[in-house]
Parts: C-alpha cells; structure tokens; sequence
C-alpha cells in the first residue's frame, strides 16, 4: 500500500472521467476549478468520492492549496504517509 | 481592472435570473406584516410561507409588550460588548431562562444565531483538534471552522456509519474530536438521526456540538429539539441555537453542562468584538420562551400543518424533501424553470424562499418553504393549491403522482 503520486493522480482523472460533464482531455496539471469549471462544494463532493477510493480523509483547510489534479494528489500521498 | 471583476460570473447569474422582467429574488421586500402569516408584498396581501416563524411568536402581544416596557425601562440598546459595558442583569436572567429551559447547568448569549455558530465552533476547536462536519452543514458552520484552526474533516450528510468511518482514519492522533450536525437541517426538512451519532460519540470517545436552530421549539415533548425527541441530550455536549425561528426575535445561544463554557467568554472572538443584544430584545425573547413552554399545542398544531403541507404538495404531483417537518422544499431540476415557478407563485400570492445551488444540497434549485403554528388549514391548502396551478402551467406534475 504505497500508492505514487502519479498513480494517486491516474486514479483521480479516471474518478473524474466518470463523470460526463467534465472535459476529456484533463491531466495531472488540470487545475480543478478553472479547467473543470467545479465550484467549492463541487470540490468537495469530488474530493470526498477520492476519500473514499483511498481510505484518507482531506482537512478542507488543505484544499485552500491546491490547484491541479497533481496538487490534490501529493496531498493525499502525503497524508497516507503521515498516518 | 475594478475590484468587482471577480463578480462578473455572479453579476451574469443575477442578470439571467431578472431576465424577462422577474423579480430579484433576493431583494423582496415585505412592506410590512398583518399578521405572523401574511404579509404585504408589492401591496397585495401575501400568504407567507418562508419566514422560519413557526410558532409565529414574532407577532406575539406578550412579546410585544414585554419589548415596550424594557424599552422604557433600560433604553434601545447597550452599545457594548459582553466582555466590556454589554452585560446587562437582563443578559444574565436570559442566560438562566435559556439554561434552565434546557435543563443545564450553563449558557452563553449571542447576538446572532450564526455567530453562537462562529463562536462556538471557532474556539472550541484549536490547532491540534479535528472538527468533523456534515456535508450539509449551514454557512456558520462551515465559516467557525474557517476562523478556528482546527483540521476540518467533512462526512457524508446524516450518515453515522461515514462519520465512524473518518473517526476510525484519526485513531491514535491526539487532539480532541468535535462533531457537529444540525437538528433539522435548514434546506431539506430532514431530521438528524442524532441517537445514531451519539452512539459515534460515545465509541470514539468525541465532542458532540447540535446546532437544533430549526428543531428548538418544535422538536422534543418540551420543545429543546432533536436530542430531546431522540432521548439522548446527555450525549450532546453543546447546543447551539437561535432565537430567530421559534422564538421569532434575535440572537444566539449556546447550552452545556461543561464548566468550561465560562472560559469560553474569553476566547470566542464573535461573542468578545460585538454588541450585545439590545435590552427590548432580551425582553421579548424572554416572554416568547414562556409563551413556548406554555402553549405546547402550539407544537402540535405545527407539525399537524407541517403534515397537511407535505401531502398536499406531494399530492400535487410536486417532488419534496424526504419527511414532513416543518421545513418543507419542492426539489425542482432547472434554476431556469425553479425562478419562473417562484416568480408565479407569489404573484399568485404566496412567498417561498428560493433557493439556488450551491446553497442547495445535490445541485438542485429548491423552492423552500417554512410552515407555522398560526397557519390555518384554509391557508395551507390555499398554497397548495396555487402551487398546483403553477405546477400544471409548467406541466411539471409528475406522471405517477398525477394519476394517483
Ligand atoms: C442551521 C442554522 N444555524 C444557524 C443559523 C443562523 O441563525 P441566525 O439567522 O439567527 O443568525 C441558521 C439560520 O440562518 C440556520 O439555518
């Protein structure tokens, strides 16, 4: 169980994908609220699907930093890591 | 650049909203009341269906006069903060009313309803403790957590087993765990499964805070909410409420059996940086609370109206929140047809908030509407009725219902 970043990331466009109004052509450097036009409790209701996928749990206040899909993903990394 | 660019996408929505001449729906003005149920709105009268009065003691001639005497007697406001020139003897009586009323052994007085939230929440939960919040939480829930420094974990909406489940992801780190729900929660009308919460609590060795703002008054056999009617008020640590529903005047409290919410008064930036209530205020709440506790029919006829509200909407082919309870909304699909259907409504003659995602939970437009003890049947169904006719202008009767 030591997921990557770039796999945490992998995982996080798929989740994505799964919805059918966000754009196809989303990566790593996607920024989550410019480019897939998420507003904050949209954020947050994604972020709590990805939660669960990985059994973590993401304190809002970290949110405020994030930016991209690979900004989400370090995070989550890094807080399996810390637990 | 202006420094309101940053609105522009808020000023397209309003402008799509007011298109075609409708009404901003956020700008209504009530002329004034006649009554705790109609008001005069654009100069006509108005069934009121949105205004969070469910015992309709906002219009209450006890109150009203208890608030003329303590006029006269103490003047129109404090111009001052608890913690300076604002505590009055008539804060400290209201304090033990309100904790007395509760049962407990302490309370704490706001201005507001939101900052009891901001307060409570915000210094309660320090650096190193965990706030654990419900996805619906209202905006001063969310908002203490941001002007505390606690780690903020959102859990799914009523949902005990997700909750245990983030509890589980913080065994072994230190720092205290404050759970937060809300009795009925504000948008929908449903109720917390709170029994289920506090066994949570107990197992993960946590903080319960209940914010029972629409549930105090109307909920429990003597009216203090959720964790009354679910007899599990020894488990909830902290109650946060408001006087601005049941009780129909202004300003927040806090109740708890922990000695330590004296030394809160020192800590909790909205309670220490703001006036105090005004002493009419403290006066009408005052006799409000007893009108509360003395007419408890006042209860029952509300959740009988509340009742007779939820089956005539659904009745109406209309699609409603998940149980009847004072807080009724028809969940509609589209802002769009959600606007034109709230704009017909009340020049039909009815007020209802709307209600726009994403204030709304699950991205859908509500039209929201709060139903009171003082509403007569012939009122109710009058509403239910208009919306029915709005309903069928909009062919939005839903196929099942319509031919039940
Ligand atoms: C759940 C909840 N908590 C707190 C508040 C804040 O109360 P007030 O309006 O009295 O400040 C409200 C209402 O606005 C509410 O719905």
């Amino acid at each position: 169980m030591s997921e990557t970043v770039a796999d945490v990331s992998a995982l996080i466009v798929q989740t994505l994908l799964a919805n059918p109004k966000v754009p196809r052509d989303i990566n790593g450097s996607s920024k989550i609220v410019e480019d897939l036009a998420f507003d904050s409790l949209a954020v947050m209701n994604f972020v709590m699907e990805i939660e669960d996928s990985l059994d973590v749990s993401v304190p809002l206040d970290r949110l405020a930093d994030i930016r991209t899909i690979d900004d989400l993903a370090a995070c989550i990394v890094s807080l399996k890591q810390a637990s | 650049m202006s420094i309101f660019s940053k609105y522009d996408g808020l000023a397209q929505s309003l402008a799509a909203v007011t298109a075609d001449g409708g009404r901003n729906p956020f700008a209504v003005v009530i002329d004034r009341p006649l009554s705790s149920t109609v008001g005069l709105i654009e100069g006509r009268e108005t069934l009121l269906f949105g205004t969070n009065n469910y015992l309709g003691l906002s219009q209450s001639e006890a109150a009203i006069e208890a608030a003329i005497a303590a006029a006269r007697t103490h003047g129109v406001g404090t111009t001052g903060s608890r913690i300076a020139n604002g505590t009055q003897g008539l804060h400290r009586q209201l304090e033990e009313r309100i904790a007395a009323y509760f049962q407990r052994r302490h309370c704490m007085v706001f201005s507001t309803g939101y900052q009891a939230n901001l307060g409570m929440i915000s210094a309660l939960a320090g650096k190193d403790d965990y706030l654990l919040l419900d996805a619906d939480s209202h905006a001063s829930i969310y908002d203490g957590s941001r002007l505390g420094h606690a780690q903020v974990i959102r859990f799914r909406h009523n949902d005990p087993e997700d909750l245990r489940k983030r509890l589980r992801r913080l065994e072994g780190t230190p720092g205290a765990k404050l759970i937060v729900v809300e009795g009925i929660y504000s948008m929908m009308g449903d109720v917390v499964p709170m029994a289920e919460f506090a066994a949570v609590k107990r197992e993960a060795g946590a903080w319960l805070l209940a914010d029972e703002a629409h549930s105090f008054g109307v909920m429990g056999a003597h009216g203090r909410g959720v964790a009354e009617a679910d007899g599990v008020e020894g488990d909830v640590d902290f109650v946060v409420g408001t006087f601005s529903k049941s009780l129909g005047t202004v300003g927040g409290y806090c109740v708890s059996d922990h000695d330590g919410l004296d030394l809160i008064r020192l800590c909790s930036r909205p309670y220490m940086f703001t006036a105090s209530l005004p002493p009419e205020i403290i006066a009408a709440t005052m006799a409000a609370l007893d009108e509360m506790g003395r007419r408890p029919e006042l209860r029952h006829t509300l959740m009988d109206n509340a009742r007779r509200l939820y089956a005539g909407l659904n009745a109406a082919g209309l699609r409603t929140g998940p149980q009847a309870s004072p807080v009724v909304s028809v969940i509609l699909d589209e802002v769009d047809q959600a606007v034109r259907f709230w704009n017909r409504l009340l020049d039909l003659g009815v007020y209802v908030n709307l209600s726009l995602p994403p204030a709304t939970p699950d991205q859908h437009p509500l039209l929201r509407t709060s139903v009171m003890a003082t509403h007569t049947p012939a009122q109710i169904d009058r509403a239910v009725d208009i919306f029915a006719t709005v309903a069928r202008e909009f062919d939005l009767m839903r196929p099942a219902a319509a031919t039940a």
